[in-house]
């Protein structure tokens, strides 16, 4: 299916986007939000089940203390109000992978609420108000087998793993993001970012967009610009990365601008997000007829956390993402323009952590910021995502500053790392990186590039010793890269000068 | 019949404490019974014969080792079918669940076999324990042993019947809106509904989660006393359970027991009384009010205003509540399902599962549930139901602010007729009027047999409500009037019941 979209800057002269994000973050707890089910998922389907995650006849919900300690310090540190008195609800409606055919969720009544976050775009600081933030839990996966699109439709058969079915969820949910303007796609992506990092920084999620520990719904709706009025909004689902984010947000903004002014009308609706071809298509509709007929959850008491309590929380909070930013800016010597770089690429906690693993900062971000960003954007994962850690890369950094591999040979062995061939020192090891600092292996073939290249040598013994970058090169292609570049020249000259 | 079944629960212990019987004889002489009469009552819908010896076995072999667990050792009970019991059906009288084996016990069955109790069987109800005559198990009605044509009462019928039939000394039944106390009330029989989380409801397949209560069903109060003690208390499965230790109900029966009711200020309810309460009924009632006066007892009349819109909110509350519990019951996990012609997908199968395993009563409750709840009518029904049990619990308040305990007649009639008010779905749910409130306040309630009505010759019952947490009040209230009544009458009311035809087993045979 083509969508009709309307060139990007024509949208922004026509229409003011209003921006919604519900992240849905599960929590790292030991055990499930109302069982003692291990919160884990993968490992044999349905072997992490009991009667309540199950939803037997007669089993009964007791709340994890542990899920509702992780929602209050989220809550915390987005700057919510924390609720003296909530209560779960039903939210009912039948699916396969729902054991009882209702979510245990909280409705009208979320542990938090009001809250904010500043997010920096570009150097610039956007306010996104936090309308709530929810405790539920997590359903069952279906897996469809026999269809070419592993989607219901057209498939044999469906197989259903519970062991997901009641991990806890914490879903936040901003307000509308109004005035945002051309910058929506980027302020949504960086919402989803930083809000990853503050998870990440609770420790209370693992917080991997590509493992589903982190979900996004992106909500978005269009106004004649300047008329205030909000249009009808779609809700694209799981946006499984912040590149996505920012893509669905423009492709959306694309596609009801295109439509607004052909003169329809947006239908409610929600809709899948398609990561290779980066559209989106229509899901099912939302319209009022859709009742979840909420109701509070009677097998559970009230959740009533003590004001000494919330307070004790408060005071595990890691540091607030801007102060953070601003020391570790100080700390590292980045210039705002490296620092607003390496924050706009979702890279802080990895330079962090990279650094923490002995690379010095400008190493760190040299590597995260140049190869691993352009390895990311070719493969469309963000970088977090990318199957490398930061210790190794402070020991890919390491190995340079060690001489056992020159820069080229580095990529080399990030390359290896990504591909899955082990650590840095195995992939030198397998692939045979390491440089040649050998005087005699290289004596040789030094001498071999002088007799090669007797009108360069002359150069070199007339005093033009920028000419030594030519025998240099020739040596380098002789020892297939592997040699040190800087002994290489030392050799050179040691041999035509003096 | 054996001598055996005619004995009380205490009874049964003692002579097992006293190495007169062993756990072995009288479950054997129980299930000899159930297999003699049950024909006739159908109060069971699966006995475990095999499983209750084995109990039984290991009871006696306990005992000889001087290691019985508690006074109940070895005296075998019967529990209703919404109580789930690991490697034995549970049905909730349900086509939607016939034939599923849970793989786990109730916390109440878990305190029962912890006790030593062996399980004679899952006994019969209203489906899902929607009903008030147990009509509406989809496996046939439980008649009522005081006579076969008339109904044991529900959704508890099956457990209220199987203690009146001596098929049982001990049952467990559970307590909607009246399930225990009403059966109770027209099998001539005590039931006892706790206060609300004071029993655990974990593997208690749930009707109504804020309505529910399992309690005991019994031939006397000290009985019920006694089982109520084993499966009461704290559980942590159930968040909705009480935290606290709780007085001896043994030990209240006991000391009730005395017939001494001086100082005790009684009130009877203004509202459970008037047009469409039996004659037989009332007058029965009133001697019962009589006795507890010439016992010593203050008794005052109480109004509790709200209580007339006790059935309403009642009608609305439960049903939400239900239209959401059985949502589960969707084919694709355990139970019963029905395939559509073709290539269904998996929503056809769950309509269709659900259109061939449920009941008329329980679609028409699930119908008015899920209407109940939805968008725009919420607030009009279900909300402004929960305002109303809020004044009906305030009525409760202010009513034990003058008095100790509250009595009325359990139910407004004795038992009616099969299929009587099969038809007549609001006829029905009446029966219920004076039971229900107690639900919506989960404040305990027991319900003793007080004599025949003369119009039928069937037993009416005798309510008795208690503050919430003051259980042990209904067993010293409900044991004194037990105690009066018996002398007045010269033994068990249950002496007057027919002998049960085909259960023709000689005297003393055990």
């Amino acid at each position: 299916m083509t969508e009709t979209l309307m060139a990007y800057d024509d949208v922004l002269a026509a229409y003011d986007p209003a921006l919604g994000l519900e992240v849905h973050v599960e929590l790292n707890t030991a055990s499930k939000m109302f069982c003692g089910c291990p919160a884990e998922f993968g490992g044999e389907p349905n072997a992490g089940v009991c009667p309540t995650c199950l939803g037997l006849p007669g089993a009964m919900p007791v709340v994890n203390g542990k899920a509702v300690e992780s929602a209050i310090r989220i809550g915390l540190a987005l700057n919510c109000q924390i609720a003296e008195w909530c209560r779960f609800a039903r939210k009912n409606y039948f699916y396969p992978d729902m054991p009882k055919n209702f979510q245990t969720s909280q409705y009208d009544e979320p542990i938090a609420f009001d809250g904010w976050m500043d997010v920096d775009v570009d150097g610039e600081t956007f306010r996104v108000e936090i309308e709530r933030a929810h405790m539920e839990e997590d359903t069952g996966k279906s897996l469809h087998v026999g269809g070419a699109t592993g989607r219901i439709h057209g498939a044999d058969h469906s197989l259903v793993d519970y062991n997901r079915a009641g991990i806890p969820l914490i879903e936040i949910v901003t307000r509308p993001i109004l005035g945002a303007g051309e910058r929506a796609p980027e302020v949504a992506r960086a919402y989803v970012a930083q809000l990853r990092e503050l998870i990440v920084a609770l420790g209370v999620s693992e917080a991997r967009m590509d493992q589903g520990n982190l979900r996004a719904d992106v909500n978005l709706s269009l106004s004649p610009k300047g008329s205030g009025v909000l249009g009808t909004r779609t809700e694209t689902k799981n946006v499984n990365s912040f590149r996505s984010v920012e893509r669905a947000v423009r492709y959306e903004m694309q596609r009801h601008a295109a439509i607004l002014s052909g003169g329809g009308s947006i239908l409610q609706e929600t809709r899948h997000w398609h990561e290779d071809t980066g559209i989106t298509t229509s899901g099912r509709a939302k319209s009022d007829a859709e009742d979840y007929r909420y109701f509070p959850e009677p097998d559970l008491v009230p959740v009533a956390p003590s004001r000494e309590w919330v307070e004790e929380l408060r005071g595990t909070l890691p540091e607030n993402p801007t102060a953070r930013r601003a020391r570790l800016q100080a700390e590292w010597g980045f210039s705002d323009l490296e620092m607003r770089d390496t924050v706009g690429a979702g890279a802080l906690g990895l330079v962090e952590e990279t650094i923490a693993a002995g690379a010095a900062p400008q190493a760190a971000r040299k590597w995260w910021l140049g190869e691993l960003a352009r390895r990311s954007n070719e493969d469309g994962v963000d970088l977090v995502d990318l199957p490398i850690t930061p210790t190794d890369v402070a020991r890919v950094q390491a190995l340079v500053d060690e001489k056992v591999v020159n820069d080229k040979l580095a990529r080399q062995v990030l390359e290896g790392v990504l591909a899955g061939e082990g650590t840095p020192d195995e992939v030198v090891e397998k692939r045979g990186l390491a440089v040649v600092s050998d005087d005699g292996a290289l004596g040789a073939a030094v001498d071999k590039a002088i007799a090669a290249n007797p009108d360069v040598a002359d150069k070199i013994r007339d005093g033009k010793v920028a000419a030594a970058g030519a025998l240099i090169g020739a040596v380098m292609k002789e020892m297939r890269g592997q040699a040190d570049a800087g002994r290489v020249r030392e050799l050179i000259l040691e041999k035509l000068t003096v | 019949m054996s001598e055996t079944v005619r004995r009380t629960a205490a009874e049964l212990a003692e002579a097992l404490a006293a190495g007169d019987v062993t756990s072995t004889d009288l479950t054997e002489a129980h299930l000899d019974r159930i297999e003699a009469v049950d024909g006739a009552v159908h109060a069971f819908l699966h006995v475990d014969r095999d499983g209750a010896l084995a109990q039984a076995a290991e009871s006696d072999a306990r005992r000889s080792r001087g290691e019985a667990r508690g006074v109940l050792d070895g005296v075998p009970i019967a529990v209703k079918d919404v109580l789930t019991t690991r490697g034995l059906p549970t049905t909730c009288g349900s086509r939607i669940l016939e034939g599923w084996v849970p793989p786990y016990d109730a916390t109440v069955v878990t305190r029962l076999r912890d006790a030593g109790l062996p399980i004679l069987g899952k006994t019969n109800m209203d489906e899902f324990a929607m009903g008030s005559s147990t009509e509406h198990s989809a496996y046939g009605p439980t008649r009522n042993p005081w006579d076969l044509d008339r109904i044991p009462g529900g959704s508890g019928g099956g457990s209220a019947a199987a203690v009146a039939a001596f098929e049982a000394p001990l049952a467990i039944g559970t307590d909607t809106g009246g399930s225990i106390r009403q059966p109770g009330a027209v099998t001539g029989t005590v039931g006892v509904k706790p206060t609300y989380g004071g029993v655990s409801r974990y593997g208690l397949v749930a009707l109504a989660n804020s309505l529910d209560q399992a309690g005991p069903v019994t031939r006397t109060v000290l009985d019920a006393a006694m089982l109520h003690d084993v499966i009461g208390g704290h559980d942590p499965r159930d968040s909705t359970s009480i935290q606290q230790e709780w007085p001896s109900f043994t030990e209240a029966a006991r000391a009730g027991a005395a017939g001494d009711m001086t100082g005790v200020r009684v009130g009877v309810i203004t509202e459970l009384a008037g047009d469409g309460w039996q004659r037989g009924v009332m007058a029965r009632f009133d001697e019962s009010v009589e006795l507890l006066v010439r016992a010593g007892a203050e008794v005052v009349e109480v109004s509790c205003p709200s209580f007339v819109h006790a059935l309403a909110t009642y009608y609305l509350i439960l049903p939400a509540e239900a239209s959401s519990n059985l949502a589960k019951f969707d084919a694709m996990r355990y139970g019963l399902r029905v395939v559509p012609e073709g290539d269904p997908s998996a929503e056809e199968v769950m309509r269709a599962t659900r259109d061939a395993g449920f009941g008329d009563e329980v679609k028409r409750r699930i119908i008015l549930g899920t209407y109940a709840l939805s968008s725009g009518y919420y607030d009009a029904y279900y909300g402004q139901a929960q305002k109303i049990r809020t004044l009906i619990s305030r009525d409760f308040d202010a009513a034990f602010a003058q008095v100790d305990v509250l009595v009325s007649p359990t139910a407004p009639t004795t038992a009616f007729r099969l299929g009587e008010k099969l038809d007549d779905p609001m006829a029905m749910y009446l029966n219920d009027l004076a039971t229900i409130p107690a639900n919506l306040a989960g404040v305990p309630g027991i319900s003793i047999p007080n004599g025949l009505a003369e119009e039928d010759g069937l037993p009416s019952g005798f309510q008795v409500l208690a503050p919430a947490l003051a259980d042990d009040r209904v067993y010293r209230v409900g044991a004194a009037l037990e105690a009066l009544h018996t002398a007045a009458w010269g033994g068990p009311l249950l002496d007057k019941a027919p002998e049960l035809a085909g259960a023709a087993t000689p005297e003393g045979s055990r």
